[in-house]
């Protein structure tokens, strides 16, 4: 029973590691599923998280903070997408150039925060609860039923996300100008408009996700506080596969392997000694590697990204 | 729109940039006139102040120079940073396994040791893109992460000083092992500015260049032509991680003086704008380096003097970044007004 015990409240911490990643892929995956590569994650959530933590801080209305942190993350957003939709800029360096903005904005706004801390009845409003009967379930009660709303958001997002890209007519089309825009445009989608909406989404996502990390998980504001999840998450679209449902896995799971550096730090395993936590911090990373890797090798139709990712489109050149 | 249009029109939205970055500053409640005046103060006006904005300026050209080249290719090499750390790596190996190698072996030997280290790491994405049409961007990117933590891991595990007293770090490198200083800069500037005409001459006026401009504008032609493709690609990016390891060995040896996972700052990210603002070309990737050295070091001084945040920079970097992008629209396409219809017409033949 013992065992249990650890191992639910040990998935309960992977679960709270990987929403904040979860958030920033689904921001992701709507980026990429409108053929656009924006490295400008990690920029988005530094807003989300600053923001969210300033509202919280100014209005102490757990609702205003959520909004706020999204709308700062969709303004990020907005920035991108005028460049890459509209002036046809490259992908990756108007992305690159979101995130030190992004990053540098929120760090320059944030420098006075670091020293003021959110109402108690702030937290407690987002603080884990119980759902009743279903947090009796053994480890997944644990897991899932007894988190902050905000967990249920994410995992809310990512089921929602799925049926609309695979159940709605506008999902379908979304899908349709990320893989051929030539195409879409033809058929008479209003290309520019679809991906306006869609990176502007991405980007609330973003910002939910950096603010997950300043009002739940650690709660306070420090310089960079993301720390590079924002990388993690842009790994991690492809990971999933640009798929939501896989996405919630794939978060936890990455956030489980977060958890586990700290676990393993001092822990003898057999035959191996200790594991640095350092690798344990690379296995995104690799992970993600293998996975590009073995997606071009094997060239299966439904895991592959979206065809025109990254590529600017031109009207005229068609 | 002619080139001198073009050039005029990008000094003129880095003035609107300012400005624009002004009023973010000014909301945010400090006097942009004092931020940008103190910018230029602690980036010119003493010596230390100036050494410190060329010791940035240094890696910043380099690392541009390394990544000019793989974008030259469209290959996009976003891992510079990974390199950086890479070439350190090997460099420090040297440094510290071989410490009792007289100092003309030895720093011959770590910049090799990083040139080959930071070109071996570049290379693995370039494998799995000309023989499995892995994305580069991705792959680049990733393993950026991979090279910092193996930094993180050598210096808290098996390559920690044991005479620190328990502090996670490397042990200092001995004299032999650290750059000379020429006019008071450590020698990297000479190799900085040697490297811009090298690299000037490899892209404009050599065979490989060429090769690689043809390749990066239409790999058909290239094919059609009878050009090596994987060759020249694997070349290019040799050159390209090499170049970014020799700034790992150059910011280990003669700033940091060991191997540190902050050896880069963000440079390596920095330099893929750098490298992009100057349209690739070596001369401009000098004067834009500088620039942007100058900036950083000016955000630092600002946090020191007059505790403004030193991020004050980065804002001031992305805001001049947003408006230089949205230009480069105006100057690759001409926009043509019929009855209140904005029609942007074809790419621009003379581009």
């Amino acid at each position: 029973m013992n065992v249990l015990n650890s191992l639910a409240l040990f998935l309960q911490i992977a679960v709270q590691g990987g929403t904040p990643l979860l958030f920033g892929t689904l921001g992701g995956i709507m980026n990429e599923k409108v053929g656009h590569l924006n490295l400008g994650v990690e920029g988005m959530m530094m807003m989300g998280a600053c923001i969210g933590y300033l509202a919280a801080l100014k209005t102490s209305n757990t609702l205003l903070a959520i909004l706020a942190a999204g709308l700062a993350g969709t303004i990020c957003a907005l920035i991108y997408a005028v460049l890459t939709v509209t002036f046809r800029t490259n992908h990756t360096v108007t992305g690159l150039v979101t995130t030190i903005f992004g990053t540098g904005l929120a760090n320059f706004i944030g420098k006075s925060l670091s020293t003021q801390n959110l109402s108690r009845e702030f937290i407690a409003s987002l603080a884990s609860f119980k759902v009743p009967v279903l947090c009796k379930i053994p480890i997944l009660g644990e897991m899932i039923f007894n988190q902050s709303v905000y967990v249920h958001i994410g995992i809310l997002c990512a089921i929602l996300i799925y049926v609309y890209m695979k159940k709605t007519s506008m999902g379908l089309k979304m899908r349709m100008i990320g893989e051929n825009p030539a195409a879409a445009d033809a058929s008479g989608i209003n290309i520019t408009l679809y991906k306006y909406i869609h990176i502007l989404i991405g980007g609330f996502l973003c910002g939910l996700g950096g603010a997950y990390i300043t009002l739940v998980y650690v709660p306070v504001w420090t310089d960079s506080v993301t720390g590079g999840l924002g990388w993690i998450a842009v790994a991690l679209v492809i990971f999933s596969t640009w798929n939501p449902i896989k996405a919630i896995f794939g978060a936890y799971f990455f956030g489980m392997l977060r958890g586990l550096g700290f676990k393993l730090q001092n822990v003898e395993i057999p035959l191996i000694g200790t594991i640095p936590s350092q690798f344990l911090d690379m296995v995104p990373y690799v992970v993600t590697i293998l996975a590009l890797v073995f997606m071009t090798l094997r060239k299966k139709k439904e895991n592959q990204g979206p065809a025109a990712l990254g590529i600017p489109y031109f009207r005229e050149d068609r | 729109m002619s080139p001198r249009q073009a050039n005029l029109l990008r000094a003129a939205m880095v003035v609107a940039a300012l400005i624009a970055a002004g009023l973010i500053i000014l909301m945010l409640g400090y006097n942009p006139i004092t931020v940008y005046t103190n910018i230029v103060k602690g980036a010119f006006t003493n010596k230390y102040r100036l050494t410190q904005t060329i010791n940035k300026a240094i890696p910043l050209t380099i690392l541009s120079l390394g990544v000019a080249v793989a974008f030259k290719m469209k290959f996009w090499n976003i891992g510079a940073e990974g390199q950086l750390y890479m070439g350190a790596i090997g460099a420090s190996y040297i440094a510290l396994f071989h410490s009792d190698l007289p100092i003309y072996l030895m720093l011959p030997l770590m910049m090799i040791a990083g040139i080959v280290c930071g070109g071996l790491w570049a290379l693995i994405p370039a494998l799995l893109k000309s023989s499995l049409g892995t994305s580069e961007t991705l792959v680049t990117l990733m393993m950026n992460y991979v090279a910092q933590k193996t930094v993180t891991y050598l210096e808290i595990g098996p390559w920690k000083d044991p005479n620190a007293f328990g502090f996670p770090k490397i042990a200092n490198f001995t004299e032999n092992a650290i750059l000379p200083k020429v006019f008071g800069v450590h020698i990297g500037w000479i190799i900085a500015l040697v490297l811009v005409v090298v690299i000037h001459i490899l892209l404009k006026y050599s065979k490989l260049g060429y090769e690689i401009s043809v390749l990066g504008e239409n790999p058909q032609t290239a094919r059609y032509a009878g050009m090596n493709i994987p060759k020249v690609l694997i070349l290019s990016v040799l050159i390209s991680g090499g170049l970014c390891g020799l700034v790992g060995m150059m910011q280990a040896s003669a700033i940091e003086f060991t191997l540190t996972d902050e050896l880069s700052s963000g440079l390596g990210f920095t330099a893929i704008i750098t490298a992009y603002l100057a349209q690739l070309s070596a001369p401009a990737i000098l004067v834009v380096s500088f620039l942007f050295a100058a900036l950083l070091q000016g955000g630092a001084f600002l946090q020191v003097s007059l505790q403004i945040p030193a991020s004050v920079a980065e804002v001031i970097q992305g805001v001049i970044l947003f408006f230089v992008l949205a230009s480069e629209f105006f100057t690759r396409y001409k926009i043509i007004l019929r009855r209140n219809e904005v029609h942007t017409v074809e790419k621009e033949a003379a581009k």
